[in-house]
C-alpha cells in the first residue's frame, strides 16, 4: 500500500511559495518561514492569496503533489493540474461509462448506497454510544428509513430516482444531525444544510471540511489516473470536479461530519472562534481554522481495517483506495464497484 | 525512516570548498539542516541510496567522509534537542 504523506498547509496571506532544489520554501515577507523536501510530502494547500512560482507549480505536478489554492475561508479557488498523464484506456472507458445513463446509474448507485450506508452508521454509533442523553426514538425511526433507503436504492436503476433517493435520505438524515451535537448546544446548532455562504457555525464547519475532502478525492482520483472532471453522478459542468464529489459521497459522513461533530463534543472548537458578517455569513478566525487543521491531519493519520481490502490503512488513504478500487471496476478487473461501508 | 547525514569536506584547497558547497547542496534537497553539517532526512530506503549515490559521486574519498545513521521509524525518542536553533517534525503537522 502507498504510504500516506504530509500536507503542507499554509495559511499566513501574504506568504510566497517557492521552489529551491527539491524543496518547497515558504516565504513571508522575503524571510525564509519553512523549508520542506517535497518528496516528503504529499499535497499543498495554500489559504488566502499565497502566491506560488511556477517552477514550484511545475515541480508538484511532475510528482503528483496536489497543490491547491483555497480562499481565506476556505472556498476552493483554482487546483494546479499538470500535462494529463497516466492511462489513456482507463480515461476513455470512464467517459465512455459516463456517456450511458444506464451505466452511470449502475455505480452512481454504489455511491449512494455508501453514502446512506455510512450516515446511517454514524446516528447508530450514536444511538449506541450516548443512548441515555438522545432522543432514541427519533434517531431510530431516521435510521430505519435510510435502511428503507438502502434497500430502495439497490433495486432501482434510474439515475433520476437515485438521486430522489439520494436527497431523502440526506434530508432525514439532517434532519437528525442537530441531535448528535451534545456539547455547547448554545452556540453550535444545525437547523439545516445552508452554504456559499454558510449561515451558522456548524455549516461554516461542515463547508471548511468538505473542501479539504473534496481536494483529497480529486487528488486520489488524479493519482489512479481517472479524470477528477468526469463524474457519474454529478453530472459534467465546466471546472466540477464531479467525480470527485461523486467519491466524496460515501466519505461525508465518517470523514467530515463525524470530525466535526468531534471537534464540538470535544470542545476543541467554541463559539469565540466564529463571527458573523453582516450578510450573514459566517466567518472562522484563525486559530479556528488552524485547530481544525492540524486536528484533520491527526485524524487522517489514524488507521483502520479497511473493509474491502481488509488491510489496515491510514484514514488519508481511504479516498485513493476507493479512487483505485473504481479504476479496477472501469478497467474491468472488479465485476462492482465495492463503496467504502463503514463498521 | 530518519536518516542522520553529516559530513566532513576538506576546505584547504578551492575545489574542497566548491565540494562542500556542492554537498551542501543536495543535502539541503532531501532534509532539513539541523547543525552545519548535519542533516536530518526523513524517506524511505529508495531515496536514501539516491542520496547516497549523489553524495558519493561529489565528495574525494581521499579527504572528505560521510556517515549515515539509520534511525528508524521510531526515532522521535531517539532525538534530543537542546539550545537555539529549534527544528521542525516533517511528518508533523506542516503549518504556516
Amino acid at each position: 500500500m502507498r504510504q500516506l504523506l504530509n500536507t503542507l498547509y499554509v495559511t499566513s496571506p501574504n506568504s510566497y511559495l517557492s521552489l529551491d532544489g527539491e524543496n518547497v520554501v515558504v516565504l513571508c515577507e522575503e524571510k525564509e518561514k519553512i523549508r520542506v523536501p517535497l518528496h516528503n510530502l504529499e499535497s499543498i494547500i495554500a489559504f488566502g492569496y499565497t502566491g506560488a512560482s511556477p517552477a514550484l507549480m511545475g515541480e508538484c505536478a511532475e510528482n503528483n503533489i496536489a497543490l491547491t489554492f483555497l480562499t481565506q475561508n476556505g472556498r476552493f479557488l483554482a487546483r494546479v493540474t499538470g500535462e494529463t498523464k497516466g492511462n489513456v484506456i482507463l480515461r476513455k472507458a470512464q467517459f465512455r461509462i459516463a456517456e450511458s445513463e444506464a451505466q452511470s446509474a449502475k455505480i452512481a448507485k454504489n455511491f449512494i448506497i455508501g453514502k446512506i450506508y455510512n450516515a446511517r452508521g454514524v446516528i447508530e454509533r450514536a444511538v449506541r454510544d450516548h443512548e441515555l442523553r438522545l432522543d432514541i426514538s427519533k434517531l431510530k425511526q431516521a435510521s430505519q428509513f435510510l435502511m428503507q433507503s438502502i434497500n430502495l436504492v439497490s433495486k432501482c436503476s434510474n439515475l433520476d430516482q437515485l438521486r430522489g433517493f439520494e436527497g431523502e435520505a440526506a434530508s432525514t438524515y439532517f434532519s437528525v444531525f442537530d441531535e448528535l451535537i451534545l456539547q455547547q448546544k448554545n452556540d453550535f446548532y444545525f437547523k439545516g444544510r445552508n452554504k456559499r455562504p454558510p449561515l451558522d457555525n456548524v455549516n461554516a464547519m461542515l463547508s471548511f471540511v468538505y473542501t479539504l475532502l473534496a481536494h483529497d478525492t480529486a487528488a486520489a482520483a488524479e493519482a489512479v489516473g481517472l479524470d477528477a472532471y468526469v463524474g457519474f453522478m454529478h453530472r459534467d459542468r465546466p471546472g466540477r470536479i464531479s467525480l470527485a464529489l461523486d467519491i466524496m459521497e460515501e466519505l461525508r459522513a465518517i470523514c467530515a461530519d463525524r470530525f466535526v461533530l468531534s471537534l464540538i463534543n470535544k470542545k476543541q472548537v467554541d463559539a469565540c472562534g466564529f463571527f458573523q458578517k453582516e450578510n450573514g455569513a459566517v466567518i472562522m478566525n484563525d486559530d479556528t481554522r488552524r485547530i481544525i487543521l492540524s486536528a484533520w491531519k491527526k485524524r487522517k493519520q489514524q488507521q483502520l481495517t479497511h473493509p474491502f481490502l481488509e488491510e489496515t490503512i491510514e484514514w488519508g488513504l481511504v479516498p485513493y483506495v476507493q479512487a483505485m478500487l473504481l479504476a479496477r471496476f472501469i478497467r474491468g478487473d472488479l465485476d462492482e464497484y465495492p463503496p467504502f461501508l463503514w463498521k | 525512516m530518519l536518516v542522520l547525514i553529516t559530513y566532513d569536506v576538506n576546505t584547504e584547497t578551492a575545489e574542497g570548498r566548491k565540494r562542500l558547497r556542492a554537498v551542501a547542496k543536495q543535502c539541503v534537497n532531501y532534509g532539513q539542516r539541523v547543525q552545519n553539517s548535519v542533516f536530518e532526512c526523513v524517506m524511505d530506503a529508495a531515496k536514501c541510496r539516491e542520496v547516497q549515490h549523489k553524495l558519493e559521486l561529489l565528495i574525494d574519498p581521499k579527504t572528505d567522509s560521510l556517515r549515515f545513521y539509520y534511525l528508524g521509524n521510531n526515532y522521535k525518542n531517539k532525538v534530543e534537542h537542546i539550545g537555539a536553533k529549534q527544528s521542525f517534525d516533517v511528518e508533523g503537522v506542516l503549518l504556516v
